[in-house]
């Protein structure tokens, strides 16, 4: 599935992105993470610290809505990958971030902002990862 | 007043990942998949982020505290062990299969499409599973980020 270059649209994003991890760390002081977030939601440690999280939660799932207020459109979600593909990717996805310590977000983006090692590794590693996987069931063997 | 910033900060996070492609399945594959129909967008986003994010942070940590809480939760952990390692390549993995990560996966919610609520169900059965296997395993618990 061909998708179009969108330099404009993706840095723009990107900025809103590095905005609200700014953010969050001014207000509360946490790091902008979606798996530790997610974490903390399902494995709550206290209500205190559950609520912000919800609250965030509702902010990020509001936002295709707003989208669609603006635009009359909800953002392009086309999914290239079948039902199977979509949930054992999920469980491993959970699974990695969990042991890794993070994502895509709270290690590729606040981490590595913050210079650390450890994010730094953890980025080029799932990145490396990520591209041999899409490789293998592209061009190994779904080409 | 703390809680309504707190939702405008998810609100802002959301905006970004829609407008940035990172809740398009198929943006993202395309970014990996540089011997096929290669879209370098994602690059862009990674850049704006960061840019902003360690500008942001080098003034917001050179405070002493954030505005509502005592103190920064920054991790302090330092090793580069088998954990990372292993941890962050099987999440690679995962990510390549599906699409989605999870700070594009949280947002998309909002579009009601079943795919992403597929793929949300499967990544918290993940993070339980990553609990187990923690809670058999070595003792030391680490915060996720």
């Amino acid at each position: 599935m061909e998708t179009t270059f969108t330099p404009w649209a993706s840095l723009s994003g990107g900025v809103l992105i590095g905005i609200a991890a700014v953010l969050l760390m001014l207000t509360l002081g946490r790091i902008m993470g979606a798996t530790g977030i997610l974490a903390g939601i399902v494995q709550p440690q206290s209500k205190d610290d559950a609520a912000w999280r919800l609250v965030l939660l509702a902010g990020m799932v509001t936002a295709p809505l707003v989208i669609l207020g603006l635009t009359g459109e909800m953002p392009a979600v086309e999914v290239p990958v079948s039902m199977p593909a979509l949930l054992i990717g999920g469980l491993i996805v959970g699974l990695g971030g969990t042991l890794g310590s993070g994502c895509t977000s709270g290690h590729g983006v606040c981490g590595m902002a913050r210079l650390s090692v450890r994010s730094i590794v953890a980025t080029l590693t799932f990145m490396f990862a990520t591209g041999v996987t899409v490789y293998i069931t592209r061009h190994v063997i779904g080409g | 007043m703390r809680f309504v910033l707190t939702y405008g900060v998810g609100l802002i996070f959301g905006l970004g990942i829609s407008l940035s492609g990172m809740a398009n399945p198929a943006k993202v594959l395309n970014f990996l998949d540089i011997a096929g129909s290669w879209d370098p967008s994602l690059a862009f986003v990674m850049g704006g982020a960061l840019i902003v994010t360690y500008f942001g942070y080098r003034f917001v940590l050179g405070r002493k505290a954030p505005v509502f809480a005592p103190a920064f939760g920054v991790p302090t952990a330092r090793q580069i062990d088998a954990k990372l390692i292993g941890g962050s390549a099987i999440f690679g993995i995962g990510w390549g299969i599906a699409g989605f990560c999870p700070g594009g996966a949280l947002p998309a919610l909002g579009t009601g499409r079943w795919e992403v609520f597929a793929f949300v169900a499967a990544l918290i059965a993940g993070i339980f599973l990553a609990k187990l296997l923690h809670s058999l395993g070595r003792p030391q618990a680490q915060p996720t980020a």
